[in-house]
């Protein structure tokens, strides 16, 4: 009897381990395939905006040398002629420009100060090699080159994390607030957030009353209404942006009808601005915001507000006090998913927004596809993805990562 | 006090009627407009004509791009549904330690701005070979896709009775037997629908086709966005309009699937 019972609960354990051992070995494909594909890119990219190999590869004993000096101006006559040695030899190799390329995220300007003075630097030093490269460029006896080169020197730098967020250092390492014409990222951020609050608040205005009716009516009724919710969400988000901008444009439906109308005397600008931008986004987004309110308002049964009702709530306060607390886990849901979402948007404030409309997305393409900085690409890209994570986290709390459903 | 509750019931009807109007107009205006025998974009049209759809047939880089997005969303949406589906059977069977972590590894993909696996892939695909590919892009856009797939399936393995299993196996079925006849069609509608997500979503994906392909691999949405940041023109709608057509044709797939798998569940249609 004894030992039946414990038999039976090996046997018992053994199938359950049996199962998990299966079911890891169905899910281990796609996570393997997720490791590789996905997640080890990103975190690779990251890497990227703390990478900071350049001198070392280039120069190596001038970046050891200046790793380890301390202190402000120019080092001293050894250390700088190494620098000037190396240089020398970096521009021989063809490879200067590297160099260069990299001084210049320190300071614009940076990259011909080193392009030029590697072509033109002499085989001997002329007196001192300070002095030689001073007689090149003045800029030489300054302190903040020497600074840049030390920072450029480093295994790992943080210049382009702190210029994401607006900051820099000065020429004793120190961190301060970076130069007015560079300082343009936490505007970005400002506004990338900005954005995707109105979007997520207008969702919310148009989402809600829409949810709220479909709940409320038989499934038979509401199911093809849900439909034309479903719509635009199977539509292509370029089909939608392109119909924004005939419909939006100067010359466009809308503008047309509301001149023919005599409502406007002469066409308004609509698009390529933030007003496009909005619209846009809404439109695109509305559908993340019906769906989730929509299924936790089914959920509400109507004999509660009957019966606040019945004990003599007026209709708004029996909305007030019962649906409206009921129908927040909804709410939550989404607006979360829709800011999140709106956060990283990029194709559609691209083609619908003008030059002050563009979202941190866009910058993070930008320095990718134009600019090859790929520091400050992945700086700006981290800050998205921590923004994003956080907010994942959240709505995982909050609303359970089992009803994420984008459809 | 009942007048009052009509008239909100009117205002609501009114209100909610605007919002859809707002969601689906836009998207209708451009198909009367593809099929303009004018250039410009304008209401009353000059006439009707099919011009705009022959140009697109007859413009070469259309129909590569075309068979380009094809390509790859057929392999995204083969690859996302074979591993999402095994994930999703894998995930309902077995517990173990870290599988909130695994389960956010899964669906991360829905939630990471598609920007930052853009970036990533532009850095990392290299060394493997797969930039300027197709066969890059599809693994991106499987990546973006197999999310989906988990999503529909496990929702339908969740609604799946397991008494109905274990009466299969009462009556005698081998577990294979009853998988191909009792748990298979029931969580087919899932798969489809998921396959269809992850095509859709490959199809209409833009941001890691501008970081991926070269002009050799240019995909119908790459071949979009540029065609709009030029200028939009009727060509460009005629595009969208085939497009808005099959979106019409894969929502009404989903949902008569979304119907059939509610009836197999025994949930009234």
């Amino acid at each position: 009897m004894a030992t039946s019972a414990l038999e039976l609960r090996r046997g018992l354990r053994r199938a359950e381990r049996r199962r998990n051992l299966g079911g890891l070995v169905l899910t281990l494909p796609l996570v393997a395939f997720l490791v590789v594909f996905f997640l080890l890119p990103i975190l690779g990219m990251l890497g990227k905006a703390v990478e900071n190999h350049e001198l070392s590869t280039v120069m190596p004993r001038s970046a050891e040398a200046l790793r380890h000096w301390r202190g402000l101006g120019p080092p001293p006559e050894e250390i700088v002629a190494v620098v000037a040695t190396e240089l020398k030899e970096a521009h021989a190799r063809r490879q200067s420009a590297i160099v260069a390329q990299r001084l210049n995220r320190e300071q614009a300007g940076w990259r011909n100060l080193i392009l030029s003075t590697a072509r033109r630097l002499p085989e001997a030093p002329n007196g001192t090699w300070l002095s030689t490269l001073v007689a090149l460029d003045p800029a030489w006896g300054e302190p903040a080159i020497w600074a840049g080169l030390r920072r450029a020197a480093q295994p790992w730098t943080d210049i382009f994390l702190l210029a994401a967020v607006d900051l820099a250092r000065d020429d004793h390492d120190a961190i301060v607030r970076a130069p007015a014409d560079q300082a343009i990222y936490l505007d970005v951020l400002a506004r990338t957030f900005w954005i995707s609050g109105l979007v997520t608040l207008f969702c919310l205005i148009l989402g809600y009353p829409l949810a709220y009716l479909l709940a409320s009516l038989p499934e038979r009724w509401a199911n093809p209404l849900l439909i034309l919710v479903l719509l635009p969400f199977w539509t292509s988000l370029l089909v939608r942006t392109a119909a924004w901008i005939v419909l939006l444009q100067r010359e466009g439906v809308i503008n047309d009808f509301l001149v023919r109308m005599g409502l406007l005397a002469e066409p308004v600008a609509l698009v390529f601005n933030r007003t496009g931008v909005l619209v846009a986004m809404t439109h695109v987004l509305l559908p993340f915001m019906v769906l989730p309110l929509y299924s936790v308002m089914r959920g509400i049964p109507p004999a509660l507000t009957r019966a606040a009702l019945s004990l003599g709530a007026t209709p708004f306060l029996a909305f007030r006090r019962v649906y409206l607390p009921l129908s927040m886990p909804g709410v939550a849901a989404g607006c979360l998913l829709v800011f999140i979402l709106a956060l990283g948007y990029y194709i559609t404030p691209a083609l619908v927004g003008g030059a002050a409309d563009q979202m941190i997305s866009y910058f993070v393409a930008f320095f990718t596809l134009q600019t090859a900085n790929w520091g400050m690409a992945a700086a700006l890209a981290t800050i998205l993805l921590l923004a994003s994570l956080l907010l994942y986290w959240v709505y995982a709390r909050l609303v359970g990562i089992d009803r994420l459903r984008l459809g | 006090m009942q007048g009052s509750g009509i008239l909100g019931r009117a205002a609501l009807w009114l209100y909610a009627g605007l919002v859809l109007a707002f969601l689906v107009l836009p998207i209708l205006v451009i198909v009367p407009l593809s099929f303009s025998a004018g250039a410009f974009l304008h209401f009353p049209l000059p006439g009707l004509s099919l011009r705009w759809y022959e140009r697109l047939i007859e413009h070469e880089p259309w129909r590569r791009s075309l068979a380009n997005s094809l390509f790859v969303g057929i392999v995204a949406t083969l690859l996302s549904t074979v591993l999402g589906t095994l994930a999703a059977f894998g995930l309902a069977r077995a517990r173990f330690v870290g599988k909130g972590l695994v389960m956010a590894l899964v669906l991360a993909p829905m939630i990471v701005p598609v920007i930052i696996l853009a970036t990533g892939a532009y850095f990392f695909y290299q060394p493997l070979g797969l930039t300027s590919s197709l066969s890059g892009l599809a693994i991106a856009h499987t990546v973006l896709g197999a999310p989906f797939v988990v999503v529909t399936v496990s929702a339908t393995l969740g609604a799946l009775d397991p008494t109905l299993v274990r009466a299969a196996h009462g009556l005698g079925a081998p577990p294979f037997l009853a998988f191909r006849k009792v748990t298979l069609p029931i969580i087919a509608p899932g798969v489809v629908s998921g396959a269809l997500f992850a095509f859709v979503t490959s199809f209409d994906e833009v941001v890691v086709a501008l970081f991926l392909t070269g002009p050799a691999q240019r995909t119908l949405p790459r071949q979009m966005f540029e065609g709009i940041r030029e200028e939009i023109n009727p060509e460009i709608l005629a595009a969208a309009t085939i497009l808005v057509a099959l979106a019409v044709a894969l929502l009404v797939v989903a949902e008569l699937l979304r119907r059939r798998s509610a009836r197999l569940r025994g949930i009234a249609p």
